[in-house]
């Protein structure tokens, strides 16, 4: 797959264009639709040789009934799908509740707003992993800012990393401090993509803040929103970055996420299958998702 | 929208919303500058402010003077490497398929559009395994171009649907025009519809830049070795030992956050616009 454009290989079709379609019939080469093949040629090499073809080869590996007993009858496989549903339920709606209410909050034509709004892409901007480090160092056990406000404060300090439920807990709350821009800034466009007149019809029948987002945004937007809640969903089931650099499965494998988990079967337990099986399991869902966010959006 | 005479309640109300929102955005931020400030000394001792500040782990990353930093430059290097293949191929494959998608009358528009939106939305890390699989096949593990496939393959959708979508809005008389000098279509896309794209491309070169720069997993997977990975792998390779010296690895965290925010921030606008035109339009 390198740069080589096919349409440089094209002679070039002087003085035919796009619209003539009765040359088109005397010369292949004119017809939009061979055009259109060529032009798009260099992204379906790309699809079929790197999506489509993995996928397939992915399935056909996968489909050893024996590993999804095997699996299945892990207790760490148990355990990491019951981790997933966590993860994708509630650090995305958390994540999509937060970033509606605040896109409000953007929206106020104040300039410290504005300036609050530039400066809080930031966590946008930052790779994951930097982040991630930061997030790690303080919730350190021995000398984590965390623990040393709570010890400074009298109370007991609390192994934040080594334990599942406050591991699983600092994986959901990274996702809501690195993904909260992005969507907020979707939902403002979102906001402001609506109307004025039907604010002002509102405030003429006396309507409040409250009962703008209830009767005017929220309605309006919730088209949006559960678009976005899906492409999140989707995108979150498949993370293997934040909880593999947050916690790698740690404390004794109690925290994996489908991800992580098939990168330690396939790598660290040299089980391939075992691996694909993992996402093989995720698949339904997935497509289940794509397919209603196909049937919403226009490309 | 609610601009009129906003009473004083809501003012403080905001004013208080807005002070939370910024100490949970800037302080893990902060914190890694400042610990990337830690003498190692004062590293063991936390707070919220370094007693005495010191630029020694940036000294010691510069010059590669310590096991963890030895091959620091050379990981950048791939990096960049990476990211700039990365952006050039992305641009060049995606401008090419928006032309077919928005300017010809191209009779497989929607199942390529399918393919398109069905590779941006499923998860990268499923196809992981199958991926590494190819490439050792292949025998390209250890090599930039695994990765740089790797990369362009997921950014090519996105940045398919912001240009396809800019292309759209240009006027019809693109082709008109073109028709009167009497240039071919390939003459029509070089001369006229490449330029008058420029804006979107450099949303898409950008995207795909910081796409590559920021990933992780590919990365891992597909390259091996201190002096062939890259940094971000590098970086997490510091966690594998138990006496990782953090303020050197927050040093070298900055540091390789520098570049996206640049862009972020240079680019804000493009980047924005793009995203949000793609997802309202989509509702």
């Amino acid at each position: 797959m390198g740069p080589a454009t096919p349409a440089g290989g094209l002679p070039a079709p002087s003085r035919v264009t796009a619209v003539p379609a009765r040359r088109a019939r005397r010369l292949p080469l004119a017809s939009p639709t061979v055009q259109g093949c060529l032009f798009t040629a260099p992204l379906l090499g790309l699809f079929a040789a790197f999506v489509v073809y993995p996928l397939a080869s992915g399935l056909w590996y996968a489909a050893d009934p024996a590993s999804y007993r095997a699996i299945f009858a892990d207790p760490v496989f148990q355990t990491t799908v019951a981790n997933t549903a966590w993860y994708v339920l509630v650090a995305v709606n958390v994540k999509l509740v937060l970033a509606l209410l605040l896109s409000g909050v953007l929206d106020y034509p104040f300039w410290w707003i504005r300036l609050l709004g530039a400066l809080f892409l930031i966590p946008w901007a930052v790779p994951a992993l930097p982040g991630i480090l930061s997030f790690r160092w303080m919730l350190n056990a021995q000398w984590g800012i965390f623990n040393h406000v709570l010890t400074t404060l009298g109370l007991p300090a609390v192994p934040w990393l080594a334990q599942r439920e406050t591991a699983l807990g600092a994986i959901m709350v990274f996702h809501v401090w690195k993904y909260l821009p992005f969507w907020t800034v979707i939902f403002l466009a979102g906001r402001r993509a609506i109307p004025p007149e039907l604010y002002e019809a509102a405030a003429i029948d006396g309507a409040g803040p409250v009962r703008n987002f209830l009767h005017v945004t929220f309605p309006l937007l919730r088209n949006l929103y559960l678009i976005c809640t899906l492409l999140s969903m989707v995108f979150t089931l498949g993370d293997f970055t934040v909880p593999w650099l947050m916690t790698g499965g740690a404390p004794g494998d109690s925290t994996h996420v489908l991800a992580t988990l098939a990168y330690r079967y396939t790598f660290a337990m040299g089980r391939l299958e075992w691996g694909l099986a993992t996402y093989a399991v995720a698949l339904p869902v997935t497509l289940l998702f794509i397919g209603l966010l196909l049937r919403w959006v226009r490309l | 929208m609610t601009a009129g005479r906003p009473g004083l309640l809501l003012r403080a109300g905001l004013a208080l919303l807005t002070l939370a929102a910024l100490v949970w955005t800037l302080f893990p931020v902060y914190y890694m500058v400042l610990l990337s400030l830690t003498p190692t000394s004062d590293l063991f001792q936390p707070g919220f402010w370094v007693a005495r500040p010191t630029l020694a782990n940036y000294v010691y990353t510069m010059a590669q003077d310590n096991p963890f930093v030895r091959y620091f430059w050379r990981q950048l290097g791939t990096s960049l490497t990476v990211a700039l293949w990365t952006t050039v191929l992305v641009a060049a494959i995606a401008a090419l398929g928006s032309f077919a998608m928005a300017r010809l009358r191209f009779r497989f528009r929607r199942p390529v559009s399918g393919l398109t939106l069905f590779t941006y939305v499923i998860p990268s890390s499923f196809l992981s395994i199958p991926f590494f699989k190819l490439m050792a096949d292949y025998d390209l593990i250890d090599t930039k171009l695994a990765l740089v496939l790797a990369m362009v393959t997921f950014a090519s959708p996105y940045a398919l649907w912001v240009l396809s979508d800019y292309a759209r809005s240009l006027p019809p008389e693109l082709e008109e025009a073109g028709a009167i000098d009497g240039a071919g279509t390939l003459q029509v896309f070089v001369h006229l519809y490449l330029p008058l794209i420029v804006p979107a491309l450099v949303a898409v070169a950008t995207y795909a830049f910081l796409y590559a720069w920021n990933e992780y997993l590919y990365a891992l997977l597909l390259l091996t070795g201190e002096e062939r990975i890259p940094l971000p792998v590098a970086m997490s390779n510091f966690l594998t030992t138990d006496n990782a010296p953090w303020n050197l690895l927050m040093a070298v965290s900055t540091v390789y956050s520098i570049p996206p925010v640049i862009l972020y921030y240079a680019f804000k606008r493009y980047l924005v616009g793009g995203l949000v035109s793609g997802a309202v339009s989509g509702g």
